[in-house]
């Protein structure tokens, strides 16, 4: 099982509490999270990564185990905490100050 | 007993404001998509019901949101916008030609007819139309090839902001883009021209006469009589009594011909509404006073209506898509303003009221008429 917690207005858009929980087929990437996410929430669709390119949208980040994965491949694995599900996967809105 | 409902799109939500046809006491409910932008939220001519918002925000993009209960309850619909095969290519600061990039809807006109037909108007300019109520959307090409190639974005962004459906002609729509002009489709939306002879642009464009490049901000049409529009331009108010064939200013004396909005009374097609700002430099008010401007002659002849308005130290602006009317027997007029007030007339005008001043930033305004 897969804990991932959400950002607050993507919370409120999928009515869902702050962390979902994700059973993965397979190995447990980037990509393969995000899927599962926007599987079983389709109104989350565009809103994390572009619908065409699957890239992530410029103020969204990803960190978990104390690191930044925003930057990596979507075929990366995730931290093995992550997998075992005694980490979350944090998706997170940037900071835009001002 | 007519009830009437407002709709308010702001920076941080939407807000819906409701009340009896006197229009003295107002019901508001709202923050709807609290934090979010909502640059436009409008309901179907066809079925009052039937409610359509763009919800956005820069880290999340474009959400479309439905309602079909007037707004008590909401769902999220197709979100996908897609430019019809390869986007191509416009002008862009430097010169060079950039690519066309979605960045949110700005506009929703739902059909006349139809509560499951919808056009978006979006930025990078394009229309876009669904048939299912928002569940999937599709380009309108046609647009991007009346020299798609020579628009280029104002400081605002390239946005299709105004979209105006002909009553009399299911085929023939308006459209207007900020920094490329207005364009017509005669045709259902395949082909598209551009209807820009007259304006003139001599502070914005080279050639003051362009064929395209002008900034349009605006245009309102009066449903009994399709030829004839009115235009708020950067600067310059217009006319056209062709359908676009061919404009004259109407600015007459205006204290300032730049603003955003314009509006046409429910009931009198010669009676035009526009709220002056000082300049494209200066977004607020000539002289710190917020003023409705009226013309009952079609343009050229206007009058001041500042009754219950700020005539001191005022410096709100109103934006492109928040002046709208109702259709009661005494003409309702309503207007928000980036200060988070709306203002609205229950007599065509000659008085006002804010009934509500603490919003976010209003950025659009719709009106019901609602039986």
């Amino acid at each position: 099982m897969i804990r991932v917690v959400l950002p607050h207005h993507l919370r409120t858009l999928a009515q869902a509490g702050k962390e979902v929980h994700l059973q993965i087929e397979g190995p447990t990437t980037l990509g393969a999270v995000l899927d599962a996410l926007e599987a079983r929430y389709p109104m989350l669709r565009g809103t994390i990564r572009d619908h065409l390119t699957q890239q992530r949208r410029p103020f969204i980040r990803f960190f978990a185990c104390g690191q930044d994965l925003s930057h990596q491949p979507s075929a990366a694995s995730l931290p093995d905490a992550v997998t075992m599900g005694t980490e979350p996967f944090r998706i997170v809105g940037a900071m835009a100050g001002g | 007993m007519n009830r009437v409902r407002v709709l308010v799109g702001t920076r941080k939500g939407a807000f819906i404001l409701t009340s009896s046809a006197k229009r003295k006491r107002w019901d508001i409910s709202g923050p709807h998509f609290a934090g979010w932008e909502i640059y436009h939220l409008n309901g179907s001519p066809a079925d009052p019901n039937r409610l359509y918002a763009s919800q956005s925000t820069g880290w999340f993009g474009q959400l479309i949101q439905r309602s079909n209960d007037g707004g008590k309850t909401w769902e999220a619909v197709d979100n996908k916008f897609v430019y019809d095969g390869v986007p191509g290519t416009h002008q862009w600061y430097d010169g060079t030609q950039h690519p066309w990039e979605f960045k949110r809807v700005w506009r929703l006109e739902p059909s006349l007819t139809d509560p499951d037909t919808v056009y978006a108007g979006v930025e990078d300019a394009a229309l876009f139309r669904s048939a299912d109520g928002g569940q999937t959307w599709q380009e309108l090409p046609g647009l991007r090839a009346a020299k798609g190639h020579l628009w280029q974005p104002g400081a605002g962004g390239m946005c299709l902001h105004t979209i105006v459906l002909d009553p009399s002609n299911p085929k023939r729509i308006f459209i207007a883009i900020s920094a490329a002009g207005a364009f017509r489709t005669d045709d259902g939306g395949q082909t598209w021209r551009p209807i820009n002879h007259g304006l003139k642009s001599p502070y914005e464009l080279p050639d003051a006469s362009a064929e395209v490049g002008h900034c349009v901000h605006n245009i309102a049409m009066h449903p009994s009589r399709p030829g004839v529009l009115f235009m708020q331009k950067h600067w310059d108010v217009m006319r056209t009594d062709d359908a676009g064939e061919s404009w004259r200013e109407v600015s007459g004396n205006l204290p300032s011909d730049f603003g955003f909005p314009i509006a046409v009374h429910a009931h009198e097609p010669n009676t035009v509404y526009v709220v002056p700002i000082k300049s494209d430099s200066e977004h607020y008010p000539p002289d710190g006073k917020l003023r409705v401007y009226r013309s009952r002659t079609g343009g050229n002849e206007w009058e001041a209506l500042t009754n219950g308005l700020p005539q001191s130290d005022c410096y709100v602006n109103v934006l492109r898509s928040a002046l709208a009317v109702d259709s009661l027997d005494s003409c309702g007029v309503y207007f928000g303003t980036t200060g988070g007030q709306v203002y609205a007339s229950a007599d065509s005008g000659d008085s006002w009221t804010a009934i509500v001043r603490d919003l976010p930033a209003v950025l659009s305004v719709e009106v019901q008429t609602l039986p």
